[in-house]
């Protein structure tokens, strides 16, 4: 179920748009921010509170990539994997990040500090290969400068 | 060389905020349009400077707004969306201008609002571009105190509620019509045209989607006329436009350069040219879905007519370019691998023609592939392309697969008869 600051900030984004339903995605997203990700039981409650269908929110959260239905770690790691990055061997990044982490695309690390995910382009093609972690975007990844990176994050 | 787009952006620093911006004629297009021109003579401005849509199809903008049904018995709320989900694989423009100078792009939308006498607009933002959301969303603070947006903007008496969607991201989000899904809540698959969004969008009301760099042009139009904007061009198509270029170059960025700036100047002049060891193979002029194009074609004005002459389009105006070093067949690899992902699934021949052209592209790639296999993508090509399916995306997908087998044919042929990439041991 909800709580209550998930509601007041759910109804605050719904008053953005004349139908409630349509703040399907930032309640997701304001679930998200608060447990990290989406479990079933958000879904019942956003889909009550949002008075549309719980298959069709899953629906909804499924489709989109960064809702994610399964927990993830404290960090999540988007790698970049679009074509100007791929020129400027974002592979060989990909390949480094999992020997680093000790893990492949699409897992958490064992002590749940950090999920890494491939990702389409993140419209920073000019400082290939890039990445962001959390909401931060670094650039120019050389694989000199990963490790100092990876280390500001707990 | 005027650059109108780019004349507040200060690489590296903040963007102005709203009273600066204001103290270099920020926000005065607002006045003089809600003071002294009717929406129609607005609509009528951008006409006639010939402003293309910069989101990749290059439709008009003037006349897209002329679409729309004013007067008393239109149908009511309408709405403009601005699309800023620049998720186009290559492209980094949007970015620039966002990051650069919020307030033009507000400024925009309040006067293409105004065109088609929007009561809402939405910015429909990718999730990932967090600086341009919180810069955004402190622009719009700061236009509602100031009073250009909100009820009866300037005492005009006209009201304008702006609000900004975050994207859960998906490149199919980027497509008009699934853009409208998108914000109500839904999946974004795309809707059928006809009915067009002009006449049936947001919640079945008329709904106008432009792209960013489009709507940042708005206010340049309305300050110095049509006149002035086509003069800013190197062609017919109006105004100036921010090219980039990504890949083995000296120096990968963007430029807002005249409209129809060739290829040769942005890539030799403005890119620094190739990297030292590197060549020039091939280029895909305007992100990820646009055909090939190869050094025969650097004196290709970039405009939509001239590159769409040319045998491919301009798109997004951000060149990607494949150099000596790179195999043609990976990257033609990782291109359909990601138009293969993001399908929404609505259209089999995109959805499964798609998983098979990256399946065959990996036997090749691994040198597992067999030489009817070109064939047979090129026939998988064609099933993607125009008119086979609801989106655009099925035809963007083809289009740099069909011109690399055109262009880079022996390269494929050679992954087939030797059973190996020639540049993974390389
Ligand atoms: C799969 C797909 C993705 C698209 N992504 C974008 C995008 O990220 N940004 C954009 O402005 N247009 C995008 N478009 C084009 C839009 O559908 C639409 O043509 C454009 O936003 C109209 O704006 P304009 O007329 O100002 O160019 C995309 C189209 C397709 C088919
Ligand atoms: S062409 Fe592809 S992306 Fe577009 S609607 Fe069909 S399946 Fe979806
Ligand atoms: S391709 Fe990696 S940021 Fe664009």
């Amino acid at each position: 179920m909800l709580s209550d600051e998930e509601k007041e900030e759910i109804n605050a984004a719904a008053a953005a748009y004349p139908v409630r339903q349509a703040a399907a995605i930032d309640a997701l997203r304001i679930v998200q921010r608060r447990r990290g990700w989406v479990p079933d039981e958000a879904i019942a409650g956003v889909s009550e509170f949002l008075k549309m269908p719980a298959a069709e929110l899953d629906g909804v959260a499924s489709f989109y990539n960064l809702i994610f239905r399964r927990p993830v770690g404290r960090h999540v790691i988007l790698v970049c994997d679009s074509v100007s990055c791929w020129l400027m061997k974002s592979d060989r990044l990909l390949e480094r990040m999992s020997g680093i982490l000790g893990v492949e695309t699409g897992q958490t690390t064992a002590d749940g500090r950090f999920t890494l995910l491939p990702s389409v382009c993140l419209g920073a093609c000019d400082r290939a290969p890039v990445m962001m972690i959390d909401e931060d975007l670094h650039t120019d990844l050389d694989g000199e400068n990963i490790d100092k990176i990876l280390e500001r994050y707990e | 060389m005027e650059t109108p787009l780019t004349a507040n952006i200060r690489p590296g620093r903040e963007p102005l905020d709203i009273a600066a911006y204001r103290k270099n004629g920020g926000y005065r297009a607002v006045q003089k349009a809600l003071r002294s021109m009717a929406p129609e003579e607005v609509t009528g401005a951008v006409k006639d400077a010939n402003l293309k849509g910069r989101g990749g199809a290059g439709f008009d903008a003037g006349q897209k707004w002329s679409l729309v049904p004013m007067g008393g018995n239109a149908h009511r709320p309408k709405y403009l969306v601005v699309n800023a989900d620049e998720m186009e694989p290559g492209s980094f423009k949007d970015r620039l201008l966002m990051e650069g100078d919020p307030h033009q792009l507000i400024e925009g939308a309040i006067l293409a609002a105004y065109a088609i006498q929007a009561d809402a607009a939405f910015i429909f933002l990718r999730w990932e571009y967090r600086l341009a959301a919180g810069l955004l969303k402190q622009a719009i603070a700061g236009a509602y105190r100031s009073g250009f947006l909100g009820r009866n903007v300037l005492g005009s008496g006209y009201s304008l509620e702006l609000n900004l969607h975050i994207s859960g991201g998906r490149y199919m989000c980027g497509e008009e019509t699934g853009m409208l899904n998108a914000i109500e809540g839904r999946r974004a698959n795309p809707r059928s045209k006809p009915p067009y969004p002009q006449a049936s969008g947001l919640w079945g009301k008329p709904t106008v989607v432009n792209n960013v760099e489009t709507i940042c042009n708005i206010p340049h139009i309305v300050n110095n006329g049509a006149g002035w904007f086509r003069g800013l061009s190197r062609t017919g198509e109006g105004g100036t436009k921010i090219y980039g270029a990504s890949g083995r170059v000296r120096s990968p960025g963007a430029w807002e350069l005249p409209m129809g700036t060739t290829l040769r100047e942005i890539l030799e002049e403005h890119a620094g040219g190739m990297q030292a060891g590197y060549r020039l193979r091939g280029l895909l002029p305007g992100g990820a879905s646009t055909d090939f194009l190869t050094p025969a074609h650097l004196d290709v004005k970039m405009d939509f007519g001239s590159v769409e002459t040319a045998g491919s389009r301009l798109g997004t105006g951000t060149v990607i370019v494949l150099d000596n070093r790179s195999c043609p067949v990976g990257m033609v690899l990782n291109l359909e691998r990601f138009f293969a992902r993001e399908s929404c699934g609505w259209c089999t021949p995109c959805w499964g023609g798609l998983q098979f052209v990256a399946q065959l592209l990996t036997g090749i790639e691994a040198g597992q592939g067999r030489m009817e296999d070109i064939g047979l993508l090129e026939r998988l090509a064609g099933m993607l392309a125009p008119g086979h399916t609801y989106c655009a995306l099925a035809p963007g997908a083809a289009e740099p697969l069909a011109s690399a087998l055109r262009f880079f044919r022996d390269d494929f042929e050679r992954h087939i008869r030797e059973k190996r990439c020639p540049w993974r041991d390389a």
